[in-house]
């Protein structure tokens, strides 16, 4: 079945990919170098030999506390997508095994809440958020964030469970599986790997969102999102400490996210490319 | 086969997504309209009165407002054109038989995980700054006099950072999609004599035009949204020159503390968004039927 490809015509296509893939991740390489150079290296001109000092890591802690937006983040995210997780679930079930007429609308309806401008309502928010007193609180932002990630929660679980065949149920009903013993045995088996790639790319997506992190925190709730963006006015030179910080805030999601490529697909088209 | 039992079952375990996404889009949204009626500044919260369309006048005789509209559009297709064209090319060129295929994958689809304020910075600072970045180093090793591209070609450079943290997520649904593609029939054009252009034209490109609707889509809910990676490069400037309808509406409510002018520009915003939504949807609706 496989082509028949010479090995020429390998290696130039090889080289071809390898150069393009090197050139797309240079930026974060760079800044991954960057963070093992002293400030006078940074600063001197292209070089990929750093002197290989680790100074900058611990300097972002002493001086910046990173360790506290780095938690926020953490908390957050992890948070806000459990919460999104405990909603949809239910919803999710009953669209994907009780189907009705209205289910695609309703589908279509939370889909279409994605594209309100989340600037339009930024004020309601802002005055909502300083009336109960949730601006700059991890509370506020966790309820933030799992309203703005409902949507593709409830998205993403549908499309997964409505692959798990309704006739198994039937099939344990029928060997006199109660209920209880039917989902407990049957149905969470075969839903966890749906809920778990849906965790995943949620808490990718938490961990990144930078509108409503950077509007509604400035220190005690403020994650790594604003944490950077307010290193966007320097004093000073700065360039290998920023690189740190960064690296330390990307590292972790990078690393999710090189295991959760696969469902990233299937997750952010709904099930539409697989 | 669903009885009246799990029909009423089905229901409540809908209730509370469904409720809850209903309150989040009705009461900022109700509240949005009514402030865009009222003249309301955070400065002075003892003067609020009847506006009118005032807000909306002042939103929409105001020179940034069309400047605004501009650059979002730019900023939008410039982004959706390099990530379509640049990630078919690059799906393509993966798709080959090469070495090291899983590590070129993940090479390629990074920048997706860098979060945008990150991702800005490390162009800002390390890439395109007109002293120091790798930019200015290529052009002093070329005897050129390096390019201040924050504030000769503000809206490109922010361009070219969305298109660099998007163009990971065109490629890889491209590339699923390519890596779906049927290898008998590939094969069997082949044997007709099919060169690589008529398969590309007749076999491939057809075949890629759900995944490239779905990329559309998907891309344009969150570039018509983009904001941080404007905030800490360019700051909306010079002037208005990088400011999409997103940062122009910020401005006005967060720095100007307008809140009855940032609500009457978040209706406008949401009219806009509204409009392609619904060309956007009965694109993909026709595509994703099939």
């Amino acid at each position: 079945m496989a082509r028949s490809v010479t090995t020429g015509a390998k290696i130039g296509w090889s080289i071809a990919a390898w150069v393009v893939a090197l050139l797309i991740f240079f930026p974060i390489l760079y800044a991954v170098i960057t963070s093992l150079k002293t400030e006078q290296e940074a600063i001197a001109g292209f070089s990929l030999i750093p002197s290989g000092t680790f100074e900058n890591y611990i300097t972002v802690q002493t001086q910046r506390d990173y360790f506290k937006p780095f938690m926020n983040s953490v908390i957050l995210s992890v948070g806000s997508t459990i919460l999104a997780l405990i909603i949809a679930i239910p919803s999710a079930w009953a669209m994907a095994f009780a189907p009705t007429k209205r289910t695609k609308d309703i589908l279509m309806w939370m889909l279409s809440t994605k594209m309100m401008p989340s600037v339009a309502v930024l004020l309601p928010i802002f005055i909502i958020f300083r009336t109960f007193g949730l601006l700059d609180s991890r509370v506020g932002l966790t309820i933030m964030l799992t309203l703005i990630n409902l949507p593709i929660v409830v998205w993403m679980l549908y499309t997964y469970f409505r692959e798990i065949p309704g006739e198994i149920l039937e099939a344990a009903r029928m060997d006199g599986a109660s209920l209880w013993k039917e989902i407990v045995y049957v149905l969470t088996p075969m839903a966890i790997p749906g809920i778990a790639s849906t965790l995943l790319l949620n808490i990718i997506l938490a961990w990144n969102e930078a509108f409503w992190t950077i509007q509604l925190t400035t220190t005690n709730a403020a994650p790594l999102t604003a944490f950077i963006a307010s290193f966007s006015s320097p004093q000073g030179l700065f360039w290998a400490k920023l690189s740190a910080a960064s690296t330390m805030a990307i590292a972790p999601i990078l690393i999710l996210g090189w295991f959760s490529q696969k469902q990233l697909v299937r997750g952010l088209t709904f099930g539409a490319v697989k | 086969m669903a009885t009246q039992n799990t029909r009423t079952l089905a229901r409540l375990m809908m209730a509370p997504s469904v409720v809850v996404l209903l309150i989040w889009m009705a009461v900022p949204l109700a509240m949005t309209l009514y402030y865009s009626f009222q003249n309301y500044n955070l400065l002075t919260p003892q003067n609020v009165s009847f506006a009118g369309f005032f807000n909306y006048q002042y939103f929409y005789t105001d020179p940034a407002f069309f400047q605004s509209i501009w650059n979002t559009l730019l900023l939008v297709l410039g982004v959706l054109a390099i990530t379509v064209i640049g990630g078919t090319a690059i799906a393509l060129l993966i798709d080959q038989p090469i070495f090291g295929q899983g590590i070129v994958r993940i090479l390629v689809i990074s920048p997706f995980f860098v979060m945008p304020p990150v991702a800005a910075l490390i162009w800002k600072n390390m890439i395109m700054h007109p002293g120091y970045g790798v930019f200015a180093d290529i052009a002093k090793f070329f005897g050129v006099q390096p390019i201040d591209w924050f504030a000769q070609y503000p809206l490109f450079s922010v361009i070219i950072i969305v298109a660099w943290q998007w163009l990971p997520f065109a490629t890889l649904i491209l590339l699923t999609a390519l890596q779906s593609l049927d290898s008998e029939q590939r094969e069997a054009a082949e044997m007709d004599g099919a060169n690589f252009f008529n398969r590309f034209i007749y076999l491939t490109i057809p075949h890629l035009s759900r995944a490239v609707t779905v990329v559309i889509l998907i891309q344009t809910i969150f570039l018509l949204g983009i904001y941080a990676e404007i905030l800490v490069t360019t700051n909306g400037g010079p002037g208005y020159a990088s400011t999409n309808l997103t940062f122009l509406i910020y401005r006005t409510a967060r720095l100007g503390y307008d809140v009855g002018g940032g609500a009457a520009g978040g209706i406008i915003a949401v009219v806009l968004a509204n409009i392609v939504a619904i060309f956007l949807m009965r694109a993909v609706g026709k595509n994703l039927d099939k």
